[in-house]
Parts: C-alpha cells; structure tokens; sequence
C-alpha cells in the first residue's frame, strides 16, 4: 500500500507542476456535490452528501437528558463521526481513531462558535434539557471528509424536527416544530502539495497533501479554523483563502436550500 | 453563571494589556530519566513535556522505513483544575490536541535521519489556566532541544483571541472560558510558517489578521525565553571552567 500511495504522491505532484489536477478540475473548483435531506425518517433529522465521490450520511437524534453541571440552563450538542469500514479500504474497525474524533470536533466547533444551535432554547425543565446528536457516517471516502462531513451534519439539522414532549417523556412520532437553526456553517478545505494549494482534495490528493486547512464561515464571520498535516503555510496563504472560503461558502450554502 | 468583565478601564481582567504575556518561564533538563525534558510556568500553567528517543518504534507496525515517526500525548492531570476531580486518560479532546501538536514536531524534526524508529514526546498538565497546548508546543520544543534531536527550528506557539470586539493576546482561563473567541497559533520562528492553526468563535476577516498579527507580535519573545532556556541550562558558567593544576 504504502509504495502505491507514494507513486501516487509523485503523480499528483507532477501534474500540480503543470497546473493539472487529477481529474482535470481548477485549483479552486469543488467536485460536483449534492444534499439530500430526510432520507432517514426515523430519525429526527437526516441526510446525504455526494461530493464527488466521498459519500456521507449524518443522522440527528433528540434526546430527553440531564444538562451539564456547569451550564444548567443549555441544552446538549455531541458531534461524532464514525468512519466505517466499508468506506475505505484503509479504515478499520474499532473506537474513533484521531483522525475521526477531529473530523468531529472541527464540524462541531463550526457549529457551535456560530451559535447556529441556541442551545438555551433546547431547555426543558429544571434538571432537564434536549440533547442533540449529530452523528456523521462515512460511507465513501475519496477525499474531503470533512467539508463533505459539515454540510451533511448542517443539513441533518436544517431537517431536524422537535419530538413532543407529554409526561416527561419524548413522543417521536408526533412532533411539535422544527428545530431552530440559525446559521448555516460550512467548511472549506484546501491542500497544499508541494507549493500549490488545491481546493475540496481528491483522495490522490490528500495522499500527496503536506498540510491541510480548513475554514469554516457563516456568511460574515470565520467561526473556525483547523491545520493539520507536517506541512506549513504563511500568512498570506492563510489571508487568502479565508477571502477563498467566504466566495466558496457561499456557494455552499445555496445547497443547504 | 455571570459573565465576569474582561475588560475594566481598557486593561484585561488581571490588568495586562492586550499584547501582554503572562510571565512565562521555562526550565530545560527539568527531569532525571528522560532524554530531554523542559517545565514550563506560564501564567498558572504548570507543564512537563519530555522525549524519549529516537528509539524503538512501539507498536511496531507504525514505523517507516523513511523517517523516525513522532508519538505525541497531552494529557491534563486529574487535578488540574478547580473543577471536579478530572477523569484520567485521553478523552476526545486530549486525542485531537495530542494529533495538531505531533504535526507541529513533524514539521521541524529532521526525521530522515532516523528511519524504523519512534520519538516519543509526552507533555503533562499538571495545572491548567487557559493555553494549555501552547505551553505544551513551548515545553516540547525544549524537551526535544535538550534530548538533543535535530530539528529545522525551535517551534513556538500562543493564543490570541478575542474579547467583544478588541483581540488580545495569551488568554488566561477566564478568558479563555468566557472571551468570544481563541485562536492557537505555533510557528516556526525562522520562516514564520504556521505549524499549527485552530480557532473558534466569530472572527471577522479583520480580527482574524489582527489576531493573527497580535501573535507575530509576540511570539520572538516566547521563542526567545526557550532559546535562553536552553542556554542557561548548557552553556559552562564564567569561571566554572578553567585550568586547573594540583
């Protein structure tokens, strides 16, 4: 595996030399992606992302819990991601790994620096608040898990429904309202491979990729920020792409309609 | 909870301006056993980092045949806080800082030279004031110094982040837990490429580049202070080496 993966790194470099992607997109270009939202009804909320071909379902459950001890008043946010097994040849059974659990928690800091969840609403009673779980499944992996990831996650919760409340007890088939979204968060990111910097990498790409960025927006604000990777960027870089991600996002989010 | 005010007469909470550091002091060679190893004070922060290696690569299908790998673990004390008894282990946000710092080292350990091994780099908390990670960046950078691993730069990191609309720099705990926004920024000094970026809260493009020059700013003197570290602790004292006869 390893030798294959670094004739690949050595491919994509190449083209990069001559302005070429893989698969003949601009530097600057998402893949072609689609969102549906609903598909699991038993759920309360749900959806499917194709970016290419990286495939990502997320699923919202609400629960009836007890609030953080420190925050009585606010409901519950928990973000996971489970990269499956049959998603990649490359994953593997097991509790998340690092690369899953800060697939997670950069999907769920967009979404909670935002505010795009007041949790303050998702309080029920002294003691008792809504919980929500957004869980990511990947079903696909060809690269860019995590803006394919954000936007299943923001339209799993865009798609979210309030179970009622009687008796102390959730009824999931009846519903009161929708849950209250008030920004749509989405990420992009980009790779640097050798000096060239690429947005929304291909899985070839993420394997030739010495450092990644990803900024997440709301139309007006950065709401959060993750590098990762050996490599390293300037400042300038990072000064042009957060002007990048706010053009791009924006195409985004007209998805999320 | 009340938000507490941040910001009283222009001055932060514990009366530092906005480009202040808190004092900050780093020991190298704080540890008997460790190859290397650096102690850092910054604030209330109390923090080990110490490496072993290059060694054996443990477990042993993670080694390449190209390069030493870096293990990296960050962990907070059970008692580190003045908050309830801490659980003790990694838990997801250990994992995900314990990843972000590892690539810092990635980026300015020359691993090349040592293939098949592993250079392991733990960092403990044993008190948390807010920038917890940055102190880690800043102790390992010395603890991998003082085991005497080559590196391209000495990597060093701080927060800024932001209160209201105003950004400052080097958060304490309290404003880490109730500004409105933090960015960790590490970098290495020479080039001054960014190793490792995070952030959360609103930040509009402007604050961002404020934020992120306010850490340029101040930076060369974190880098400074683990330079002078590693000085103290290695270089002969003024009449300490002499000629000596019987």
């Amino acid at each position: 595996m390893e030798i294959l993966d670094e004739i690949k790194k050595d491919y994509v470099t190449d083209l990069m030399k001559k302005n070429k992607r893989p698969d003949d997109r601009e530097f600057l270009e998402y893949r072609p992606c689609t969102v549906e939202k609903g598909i699991f009804p038993f759920a309360e909320g749900s959806a499917r992302v194709r970016l290419g071909k990286t495939q990502v379902v997320a699923g919202v459950k609400i629960d009836l819990g007890t609030p953080f001890k420190d925050r009585p008043d606010e409901g519950v946010l928990s973000t996971t991601a489970e990269l499956l097994p049959l998603a990649s040849p490359t994953f593997e059974p097991g509790p998340p790994d690092e690369d899953a659990i800060e697939l997670a928690r950069i999907v769920d800091r967009g979404i909670r620096s935002s505010n795009a969840i007041d949790l303050t609403s998702l309080f029920v009673e002294q003691g008792k608040v809504l919980m929500v779980f957004v869980d990511m499944y990947i079903l696909d992996h060809d690269g860019n898990l995590i803006d394919a990831s954000a936007l299943a996650a923001m339209a799993a919760l865009l798609n979210t429904r309030l179970p009622k409340i009687e008796g102390g007890q959730l009824i999931r088939t009846e519903s009161t309202e929708k849950l209250k979204v008030s920004q749509k968060v989405v990420a992009c990111t980009f790779s640097k491979i050798d000096s060239h910097i690429v947005l929304d990498p291909g899985l070839d790409e993420v394997k030739a990729t010495s450092a990644r960025l990803t900024i997440a927006t709301t139309p007006d604000y950065v709401c959060a920020i993750q590098k990762g990777g050996r490599g390293a960027f300037t400042r300038e870089e990072l000064f042009n792409l957060v002007d990048v991600s706010f053009e791009k996002g924006n195409e985004l989010r007209k998805l999320l309609d | 909870m009340e938000k507490p005010k941040l910001i009283i007469d222009g001055k932060r909470c514990d009366g530092r301006a906005m480009d202040e550091l808190r004092p900050l002091k780093i020991q190298a060679g704080f540890l008997n056993k460790a190859d290397g190893s650096a102690y850092v004070e910054w604030g209330n922060n109390k923090i080990l980092a110490a490496v072993y290696g290059p060694r054996e690569c443990i477990p042993r299908h993670d080694a390449s045949p190209y390069r030493a790998v870096i293990h990296c673990r960050y962990l907070m004390a059970s008692f580190s806080t003045l908050d309830e008894h801490g659980r003790s282990g990694p838990n997801r946000r250990s994992i995900e800082i314990s990843k972000v710092l590892k690539e810092i080292f990635e980026n300015v350990v020359i691993t090349e030279k040592f293939p098949k091994t592993a250079i392991d780099i733990f960092i403990e908390v044993l008190q948390a004031d807010g920038g917890t990670r940055c102190a880690g960046v800043i102790a390992a950078a010395v603890a991998l110094a003082d085991a005497g691993i080559p590196m391209r730069d000495l990597p060093c990191a701080v927060a800024s982040g932001k209160i209201g609309n105003e950004v400052a720099v080097d958060f304490g705990k309290l404003e880490d837990n109730y500004g409105d926004g933090d960015m960790p920024i590490a970098i290495a000094p020479r080039n001054g490429e960014i190793l490792l970026l995070q952030l959360d809260g609103m930040f509009t493009k402007d604050e961002l580049r404020k934020a992120v020059e306010l850490a340029y700013g101040v930076l060369p003197k974190i880098n400074a202070l683990q330079v002078e570290a590693l000085r103290t602790h290695y270089a002969v004292k003024k009449d300490e080496l002499d000629f000596r006869g019987d």
